[in-house]
C-alpha cells in the first residue's frame, strides 16, 4: 500500500468551524458533512484505497469555487479537487483532512460557435456531453476516453486523458483553447480563449495534465470538429505478438494513420470473446482493430491497403466490416475490455506504461514472465499507434497478499516500461498510485524543478496533496507521522 | 542587444551549455540565449554582454519513422530535420514557417529556435501547433542543471509537462540542448480550391463552410485582395486538401462543389498547391518593405476581418490563415499603429505579437499583451523558479522580465 501522511490534528480539531465557514460560501445543500453522505466520496476508479475527506464541497459557480478555494488558502486547509472520481491512478483520493471540492454541479453548456469550431462548456460537463451538444450538426469532440460517459471535461484537462481516436485526433491537450482557471489564492483568471496561439508562456500546456497540483478549473473552452463522412474497422489476428508488431510497423510506413489501431493479446481476446461473443479468433495470439475513415469508397481503399498489409504477415484471420454493424460488432469485444475481464476477475488493477512500440515483443514477452512469477493472470490491451499499454492485472481484494503482489506486479512492469524508454502513464496519470515511482523515471533534480514550479501557483501545497510527488520531498512539512 | 553582443558562445556539446549558464548564475550575469540567431528582431532587444548561441549542438540522435518519433540536438537546422523527415515519406507536423525571405535572413532556423519561439504554420489548423507535437526536451534551466521533461513515447502524462511551457518561452525560462518531436506521413499528394470572393467576411464564410466540412480541410487562408504590393487585385480563399491521390481527387471534387455558392471555383494541382501553401506558411503575400512592421495576430476565426480593417486602417495591409484566426499585418512601424492592431486583437479576446520591427519600436511598446496580475504574479514565481538570477534572455518578452 501507497503511504498517506497523517492528517493535521488541528484541521481535523476545526472541522465543525470549517464545515461552517463553508456553508457560509455555497448555501443550501452544497456543503456535506455528515458520514453517510460522505461516503460516496471515499474513493475513485482506484478502489483499493479508501479515505472519508473532511467535508465535500459543491459549487455552482466560479465565484464559489473562488470563495471556497480562498478561504480554505487562507486558513491552511487542503483541497482535493473532484470531478467525476472516475481517475485510476487514484487522483481524486480524499484526505482525512482535506476538503473535496467537487464540480458536478457545474454542467452547464455555455456556449457552442460551429463557425468558429469551439465550445465552452463547465468544468463538470461530462465528455460526452460536449459531443452529444454539437453531434446533431454532425460534430464532435475528439478525445474520447472509455469512461466518456462518466468522466468530466475538468478531470479530462486535469489528466490530459486520451482515447481510442488520438492517434489521429491527438489528446486532451491537443484540443484545448482556453480554461477558466481557479488560484488557490482564489483569483479567477482566463486562459487562452477562442483563439489557437498563446501569446507568451503556454499556461494552458502547463496545467492540462497537472493533476489538480495548480489550480482548479471551472469553464473549458475545447475544438469541435466535424465528422468524417463515416469510419469503418477491420480485425486482424495473428499467430505472434512479435509479428502483429511487425504488421502494425508496416501499416505505420505506408503513410496511413488509422484513426485507431488497437493491439489485445490471448488473454484479453478471450475475455472479450467470451463477454461480447464478437466473433474474435480464440486461437490467435495477437489481434489488431484498426479503424479508418472517409466516404465509403475512400475507407474501402484504405481498408483494402491495410488488408493487404495484413496478409503479407500470414495472418490466421482478417475481417473487414462491410458495414456499420459490422465495425460496431468488432468493436464491441475492445469496448467491452475492462469489463470482460472484470468477469473474470472481479478486482483488477489498470496499468497504463507508454513503450516505444519496437520494444512491445520484448515487454509483452517480459510480462508473461513476471505473471508467472506473480502468480496473477494478466490481460493486455494496447493503443498499439502509440505504445500506451493497458495491462490489466487481476487479483482477488479479499486476499490482502494477492492485492500486495499485483501492486508489486504493476510497479515491475512500469519500471520495465521506464528501461525500454517509455514512462510510467500514458493517460491514467501519477495520482497517488504512481508517486512512489517517479524516482524511476525522473532525476532528485528534475522533481525538485517540477516542485519549484508547482511552489510558484501553490506556495503552501494544499491542492490535492500527496499526490504525484514522492513525499519525502515535499517543500512543505507534512505533519508529524 | 543581441546583434551587437561583446561575446558569443557557442560551445559544442549539452555540458558546455551548463557550464557556460553555471558561469553566468554564478556572476549573476545576464545572457542572450539563440540558436542560430536568425531573429536580431525578435521581440524585445535583450541587454547582455554575452550571447549563448546552441549552433554547435547539431544532428539527428533518433529517428524511427515507424514510431514516428525524431530527435534531434537544439541547433539542428530546420532544414537538415526536413530532409530527412522527407527521405521516409514523412513531415513536420506544424509545417513551421521559414522566415528567411521575411526577414532578410540567411541562416536557417534551428529546432530550438523553432520550438521556443512556437512558431506554427498553415497545418496548425487541421494538425496542431509546435507545441503540440514536442514529446521531449532535454533543457539547462537557470542554475545550469541539465533536466528532461517528457520523453520519447507518443504518449505521456507523467509529471507537469515542461515541454509546452518551455515551447514558446523564447529562451527565457531554460536552453533547450535536445528536442525530441512527434512526426506524420506527409500526404501522398495535395490540391487547392480557391474561392474567389467578394469580400474579406464573404471569405472568412468560405473557409469556415470547408472547415466544417467532413473532407479534412488541412489549409485555410484568405488573400484579400490588396494585400500584397503589386498581388492580385482580388479577393480569393483557398482550401487546401492532401491525402493519398485518390481522397484528394474526391475531396476536393465535393468541397469545390459545397462551395460554388460562395463564388467562382478554381482548383490548383499539386505543384502550383505546393507553391501556394509554402508562400502563405512564410508570409510572403505581405512583402513587407524594410522600414514596415509585421504583427502575428490570434483572433477566433470570425473575428479575422475586424483585424484586415484594422490593418487597411493604419495604412497596411493583411492576410489570414487558420480559417481566418491567423492574421499577418505589415503596416508603419509606430506606436499608434502597434496600438490599434493590439486593441483590435484585444477587441476579440485575441492575442497579439509584435513579429518584426525596428529596435525603437520594440522597446517603446508592449511586444506581447500584458498578463493579468495574478497570472502576471505566477509568471515570475515561475520564471524565478527554472532561472532564480534571471539571467536567461531578460526583458525579451517583456521589460523589466
Ligand atoms: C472504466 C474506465 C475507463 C477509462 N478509460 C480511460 C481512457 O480510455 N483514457 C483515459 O485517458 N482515461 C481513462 N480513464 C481514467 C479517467 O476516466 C480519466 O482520468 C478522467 O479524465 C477522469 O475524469 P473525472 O471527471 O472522473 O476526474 P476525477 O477522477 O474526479 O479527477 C481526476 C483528477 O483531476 C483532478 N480534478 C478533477 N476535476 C478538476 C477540476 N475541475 N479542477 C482541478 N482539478 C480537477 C482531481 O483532483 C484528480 O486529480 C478510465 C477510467 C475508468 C474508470
Ligand atoms: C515574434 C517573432 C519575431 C521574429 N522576428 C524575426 C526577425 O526579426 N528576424 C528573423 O530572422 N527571424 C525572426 N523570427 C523568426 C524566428 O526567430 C525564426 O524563424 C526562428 O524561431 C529562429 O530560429 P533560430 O534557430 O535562429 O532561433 P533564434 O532566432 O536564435 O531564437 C529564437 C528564440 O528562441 C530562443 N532559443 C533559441 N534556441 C533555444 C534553445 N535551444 N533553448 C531555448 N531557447 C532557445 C532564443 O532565445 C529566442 O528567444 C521571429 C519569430 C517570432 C516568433
Amino acid at each position: 500500500m501507497i503511504a498517506l501522511p497523517a492528517p493535521k490534528p488541528e484541521i481535523l480539531a476545526r472541522r465543525e468551524e470549517i464545515v461552517a465557514a463553508l456553508r457560509a460560501l455555497v448555501p443550501g445543500d452544497g456543503v456535506i458533512s455528515d458520514a453517510t453522505r460522505l461516503k460516496p466520496y471515499e474513493t475513485d476508479g482506484l478502489a483499493a484505497y479508501r479515505q472519508v475527506p473532511l467535508a465535500v464541497v459543491l459549487p455552482r459557480t466560479t465565484e464559489q469555487v473562488a470563495a471556497v478555494l480562498r478561504y480554505c488558502h487562507g486558513n491552511g486547509v487542503r483541497v482535493v479537487p473532484r470531478g467525476a472520481g472516475t481517475s485510476l491512478s487514484g487522483g481524486a483520493l480524499p484526505m482525512a483532512d482535506a476538503v473535496v471540492v467537487g464540480l458536478m454541479r457545474m454542467n452547464r453548456i455555455i456556449d457552442i460557435d460551429l463557425d468558429d469550431r469551439f465550445a465552452v462548456v463547465e468544468a463538470g460537463v461530462t465528455n460526452i456531453g460536449i459531443t452529444n451538444a454539437v453531434s446533431g450538426d454532425g460534430f464532435f469532440y475528439a478525445p474520447d476516453p472509455s469512461s466518456q460517459l462518466a468522466c468530466m471535461i475538468g478531470g479530462n484537462v486535469m489528466m490530459n486523458s486520451g482515447g481510442a481516436h488520438c492517434l489521429k485526433y491527438g489528446v486532451t491537450a491537443n484540443n484545448l483553447l482556453g480554461v477558466k482557471f481557479v488560484t488557490i489564492e482564489g483569483e479567477v483568471i482566463d486562459i487562452g480563449g477562442a483563439h489557437l496561439d498563446a501569446a507568451g508562456y503556454d499556461w494552458l500546456g502547463l496545467i492540462t495534465g497537472s493533476e489538480g497540483q495548480l489550480g482548479m478549473v471551472t469553464e473549458v473552452t475545447v475544438r469541435i470538429l466535424r465528422g468524417p463522412e463515416g469510419a469503418r474497422a477491420m480485425l486482424a489476428a495473428f499467430k505472434g505478438t512479435e509479428i502483429a508488431g511487425a504488421a502494425v510497423d508496416a501499416i505505420i510506413a505506408s503513410g496511413i494513420i488509422p484513426v485507431a489501431l488497437e493491439f489485445m493479446d490471448k488473454p484479453c481476446i478471450h475475455a472479450c470473446e467470451a463477454f461480447a461473443h464478437a466473433g474474435y479468433p480464440l486461437d490467435a495470439e495477437a489481434m489488431l482493430i484498426i479503424e479508418v475513415e472517409g466516404s465509403t469508397e475512400e475507407q474501402d481503399e484504405l481498408l483494402a491497403r491495410i488488408k493487404a498489409i495484413c496478409e503479407r504477415f500470414d495472418p490466421i484471420s482478417l475481417k473487414v466490416a462491410e458495414s456499420a454493424e459490422q465495425s460496431l460488432a468488432i468493436w464491441k469485444g475492445r469496448k467491452g475490455a475492462f469489463g470482460a475481464v472484470g468477469r473474470i476477475s472481479p478486482d483488477y488493477l489498470c496499468m497504463d506504461g507508454t513503450i516505444p512500440t519496437s520494444e512491445l515483443p520484448f515487454v509483452l514477452k517480459r510480462i508473461g514472465e513476471m505473471s508467472t512469477q506473480y502468480g496473477l493472470a494478466v490481460a493486455n490491451v494496447f493503443h498499439a499507434g502509440d505504445g500506451n499499454l493497458h495491462p490489466l492485472i487481476m487479483f482477488d481484494a479479499n486476499d490482502p497478499d494477492s492485492f500486495r503482489r499485483a501492486e508489486s506486479f504493476g510497479a515491475d512492469i512500469l519500471r520495465l516500461c521506464v528501461e525500454v524508454g517509455g514512462c510510467l502513464t500514458g493517460e491514467h496519470g501519477v495520482g497517488v498510485e504512481k508517486r512512489d515511482l517517479m524516482n524511476v523515471q525522473f532525476t532528485a533534480r528534475e522533481l525538485d524543478q517540477q516542485r519549484a514550479i508547482k511552489t510558484a501557483f501553490d506556495p503552501q501545497w494544499l491542492l490535492n496533496p500527496s499526490k504525484v510527488f514522492p513525499l519525502e520531498g515535499d517543500p512543505v512539512p507534512q505533519a508529524a507521522e | 542587444m543581441t546583434g551587437n553582443a561583446e561575446t558569443m558562445l557557442a560551445p559544442p556539446d549539452e555540458a558546455g551549455i551548463a557550464a557556460a549558464v553555471s558561469a553566468a548564475h554564478a556572476a549573476r550575469e545576464p545572457i542572450a540565449v539563440e540558436g542560430n540567431g536568425s531573429k536580431r528582431g525578435l521581440l524585445r532587444p535583450v541587454q547582455a554582454a554575452r550571447t549563448l548561441s546552441t549552433r554547435g549542438l547539431t544532428g539527428i540522435t533518433l529517428y524511427r519513422p515507424a514510431e514516428l518519433v525524431l530527435s534531434a540536438r537544439a541547433g539542428t537546422p530546420i532544414p537538415e530535420i526536413e530532409a530527412a523527415l522527407a527521405e521516409k515519406g514523412q513531415h513536420l507536423i506544424a509545417e513551421p514557417p521559414d522566415t528567411r525571405a521575411l526577414f532578410g535572413s540567411d541562416r536557417p532556423a534551428t529546432l530550438g529556435g523553432i520550438v521556443a519561439a512556437n512558431l506554427s504554420g498553415p497545418r496548425r489548423i487541421a494538425w496542431g501547433a509546435m507545441r503540440d507535437h514536442v514529446l521531449g526536451i532535454r533543457f539547462v534551466n537557470g542554475a545550469g542543471e541539465v533536466l528532461r521533461s517528457g520523453g520519447r513515447v507518443l504518449k505521456n502524462v507523467t509529471g507537469l509537462d515542461l515541454c509546452k511551457l518551455l515551447a514558446g518561452s523564447y529562451g527565457t525560462l531554460g536552453v533547450m540542448t535536445e528536442v525530441t518531436l512527434k512526426v506524420l506521413p506527409a500526404p501522398q499528394t495535395q490540391a487547392t480550391i480557391g474561392v474567389r470572393v467578394a469580400d474579406v467576411a464573404a471569405g472568412v464564410r468560405a473557409l469556415a463552410a470547408g472547415l466544417g466540412s467532413p473532407y479534412g480541410v488541412s489549409g485555410a487562408a484568405l488573400v484579400p485582395a490588396g494585400a500584397s504590393p503589386g498581388g492580385p487585385a482580388e479577393t480569393v480563399a483557398f482550401l487546401r486538401i492532401a491525402d493519398f491521390a485518390p481522397s484528394v481527387a474526391y475531396r476536393t471534387a465535393r468541397l469545390a462543389e459545397d462551395l460554388a455558392p460562395h463564388g467562382e471555383v478554381r482548383i490548383a494541382e499539386e505543384a502550383e498547391s505546393r507553391a501556394l501553401w509554402a508562400a502563405i506558411r512564410d508570409a510572403l503575400p505581405l512583402g513587407p518593405s524594410a522600414e514596415e512592421a509585421v504583427w502575428r495576430v490570434s483572433v477566433r476565426p470570425s473575428a479575422g476581418p475586424g483585424v484586415v480593417e484594422a490593418a487597411r486602417a493604419i495604412g497596411g495591409r493583411a492576410f489570414l490563415d487558420w480559417g481566418g484566426g491567423l492574421a499577418w499585418v505589415a503596416g508603419p512601424a509606430r506606436a499608434e499603429a502597434h496600438d490599434a492592431i493590439a486593441a483590435a486583437a484585444a477587441a476579440s479576446g485575441g492575442t497579439c505579437t509584435l513579429f518584426r520591427a525596428p529596435e525603437s519600436l520594440r522597446l517603446a511598446v508592449a511586444v506581447l499583451p500584458e498578463e493579468a496580475p495574478p497570472l502576471a504574479a505566477i509568471a515570475r514565481r515561475v520564471k524565478a523558479a527554472l532561472d532564480p538570477a534571471g539571467i536567461l534572455n531578460p526583458g525579451r518578452m517583456r521589460a523589466g522580465f
